[in-house]
């Protein structure tokens, strides 16, 4: 039966982007991870390893897709993103940051009391965040809501969902799934951080989910699957969405959890917990820009 | 015997009303729009129809998306599927995210009443209602779904509205003084207040007659919004009438009989008896004999009125 899928091939090779772009986006994503490992470290508590895995996705979605204007965050045209894996807030704040809806130096804020950064994103209190979340499966269907919205609207804005693999296990994602797929909303995008891990383990030994790109085909998405940590590669793929018609998209982003500090990789202990002073400093020497590790 | 209506037919069709008085209203129904009556709205406007199948939460998320689109969207699914199915959507997505949902809650109470306690919500408003940001509106008749419509529709946040299944007695004429928070004083007396939401309504109205008879004097309080609670009207009932009886189509744990208790305990402590479902689940058999076997009958509204009023004498 599988052997009648297809797999898509790897998007990219007619990528247009250049290589300034890209080393630029990828400079940008080491910042974001930067960002987490100090914010978490400040905070003393939060969620490592499910955002520097969604890292180099965010970059590419807040440095070079979405059509946003800081100065405007309830611009009625803007795209809409929603972090439906909640607790990746700490690069999502890091990236709006860093993109000018709020100062940078509210970054270390995070979780503390009367902060505009709680745990996880709240879009009554952080200028930038679209949508409330942090308990799972909420993201898509809401993003298949605000897709539907926009048609009946005639709005042009796009909407993108940024989805945890452990949280695809949740039933409603997959209610939204069916709804996005009857109503044929080409201008949503979803994207699978596909890391592998979850917070008790292994995704493949406490729920599998593979094979995870036949299951979104099998309930009308169109799928492409990707190295999420490839620029080139991210970009490539959310140029590819936007051009399909009739269904939406699912980017399925294999991701390593942790990724870009050494002791964090693919490690489930690292899904919600603090650095020490000395991880940190480890972390961030790792995390540290080429130029600046090899001067 | 009063001119009964449909409840559950006059919102159908006030809502395919309104969409034509505004065009921000969208429907989303869970496959059960032949039994909600957003069918009307459905065939009027299909575009802004969605009938997503048996999927309550996802329903109620994909109302959250079309809201944060600029729509009004109105949720229509039966009681116990919204609040407790959907439980977790309302609460984080809905009245934790502040976002405009209007929840059109069907069957509720007994009234689903041969399909049996699966189909049956007594504990929704206590859960809507322990929600913030939520408000929780239970309509007395068809005149008051109907206002009610438009009322949520130009509320300004969330609203769970709560409707029964049945034809119920018209109470109300169009003329009625609908306004979500506002509490209604149906008949003035001075012995007890009888506050009561829904088919209890037009039952606690005979109860004050019956009472009238043995020479009590019943105040009758529609309190159609359970929340916010008409505090106000509320400490006025208890100051004037010394007593309060609570009457309700829901548990006595945590609906209007707990949120009146809870307002006057901390604002005009007076005796205070329930009426309601006490603490179990019903049973399949006709509504209004079910409302009776549960303690919900007339005669269980008169016999807690002299309760209270002998409990305000002992004090």
């Amino acid at each position: 039966m599988s052997a009648s899928v297809t797999p898509q091939p790897a998007v990219g090779r007619h990528g247009h982007h250049s290589e300034e772009v890209i080393l630029s986006l990828e400079a940008r994503a080491r910042a974001i991870r930067r960002a987490v490992v100090t914010m978490v470290h400040g905070a003393g508590s939060g969620h490592p390893g499910g955002s520097l895995s969604a890292a180099d996705i965010l970059a590419a979605l807040y440095f070079h897709q979405l059509r946003i204007d800081p100065a405007q965050p309830h611009w009625e045209e803007r795209d809409r993103f929603i972090l439906s894996k909640g607790h990746a807030a700490p690069a999502l704040y890091a990236a709006l940051a860093m993109r000018g809806f709020f100062p940078e130096s509210e970054l270390i804020t995070l979780r503390r009391l009367d902060s505009r950064l709680q745990g996880h994103p709240d879009r009554n209190k952080t200028p930038g965040v679209e949508m409330t979340a942090g308990a799972l499966g909420h993201g898509l269907p809401i993003g298949a809501g605000l897709a539907l919205a926009a048609r009946l609207n005639g709005a042009t804005y796009r909407t993108y969902v940024l989805l945890g693999d452990g949280e695809i296990q949740a039933g409603v994602v997959w209610e939204g799934a069916m709804a996005a797929a009857k109503y044929h909303l080409d201008n949503l995008t979803a994207i699978l951080d596909f890391n592998g891990v979850q917070l008790d383990g292994m995704v493949a030994d406490i729920m599998p989910l593979e094979p995870v790109a036949e299951k979104w085909r099998s309930f009308g998405w169109h799928v492409l699957e990707i190295d999420g940590h490839n620029m080139r590669q991210i970009l490539d793929a959310l140029d590819h969405a936007a051009r399909i018609h009739a269904m939406p998209t699912i980017i399925v982003a294999r991701t390593v959890k942790g990724k870009g500090v050494s002791f964090m990789e693919n490690r489930s202990a690292w899904h919600g917990r603090a650095p020490t002073q000395e991880q940190y400093q480890q972390a961030m020497a790792e995390l540290a820009d080429p130029e600046v590790k090899h001067g | 015997m009063a001119e009964m209506e449909s409840v559950r037919v006059a919102y159908g069709r006030a809502l395919a009303e309104y969409g034509a008085e505004n065009e921000d209203v969208v429907v989303l129904d869970a496959d059960v729009s032949a039994s909600t009556q957003s069918h009307y709205f459905g065939s009027k406007f299909p575009n802004r129809f969605f009938n997503v199948g048996i999927a309550e939460a996802g329903m109620v998320d994909v109302a959250v998306g079309l809201a944060l689109g600029g729509k009004v969207p109105f949720v229509n699914s039966f009681a116990f599927l919204l609040a407790f199915r959907a439980a977790e959507q309302i609460r984080t997505c809905i009245a934790y995210s502040r976002v405009n949902v209007k929840l059109a809650a069907h069957y509720a109470g007994l009234s689903d009443s041969f399909d049996g306690p699966t189909h049956q919500a007594i504990s929704d408003v206590a859960a809507m209602r322990g929600l913030p940001e939520m408000t929780v509106v239970v309509p007395a008749d068809a005149t008051e779904a109907r206002l009610a419509v438009k009322a949520a529709a130009e509320y300004p946040g969330p609203v769970y509205l709560r409707l029964c299944r049945n034809e119920l007695p018209v109470l109300f004429d169009d003329s009625h003084p609908f306004q979500i928070g506002k509490g209604v004083t149906l008949r003035r007396g001075g012995d007890v207040t009888l506050v009561s939401t829904g088919v209890m309504v037009g039952r606690s109205l005979e109860a004050a007659e019956e009472l009238g008879r043995l020479g009590i004097d019943a105040r009758v309080v529609e309190m159609h919004t359970v929340k916010p609670l008409d505090v106000e009207l509320l400490v006025e009932a208890a100051r004037e009438t010394g007593c309060i009886v609570t009457a309700e189509e829901h548990s006595v744990i945590g609906g209007l009989g707990g949120a009146v208790a809870e307002a006057l305990g901390e604002r005009a402590p007076v005796p205070v008896v329930r009426v309601g479902i006490r603490d179990r689940f019903a049973e399949t058999g006709p509504y209004f004999d079910l409302l009776d076997r549960y303690g919900m009958a007339v005669a269980d509204v008169v016999s807690a009125a002299r309760r209270a009023i002998a409990m305000k004498r002992e004090r």
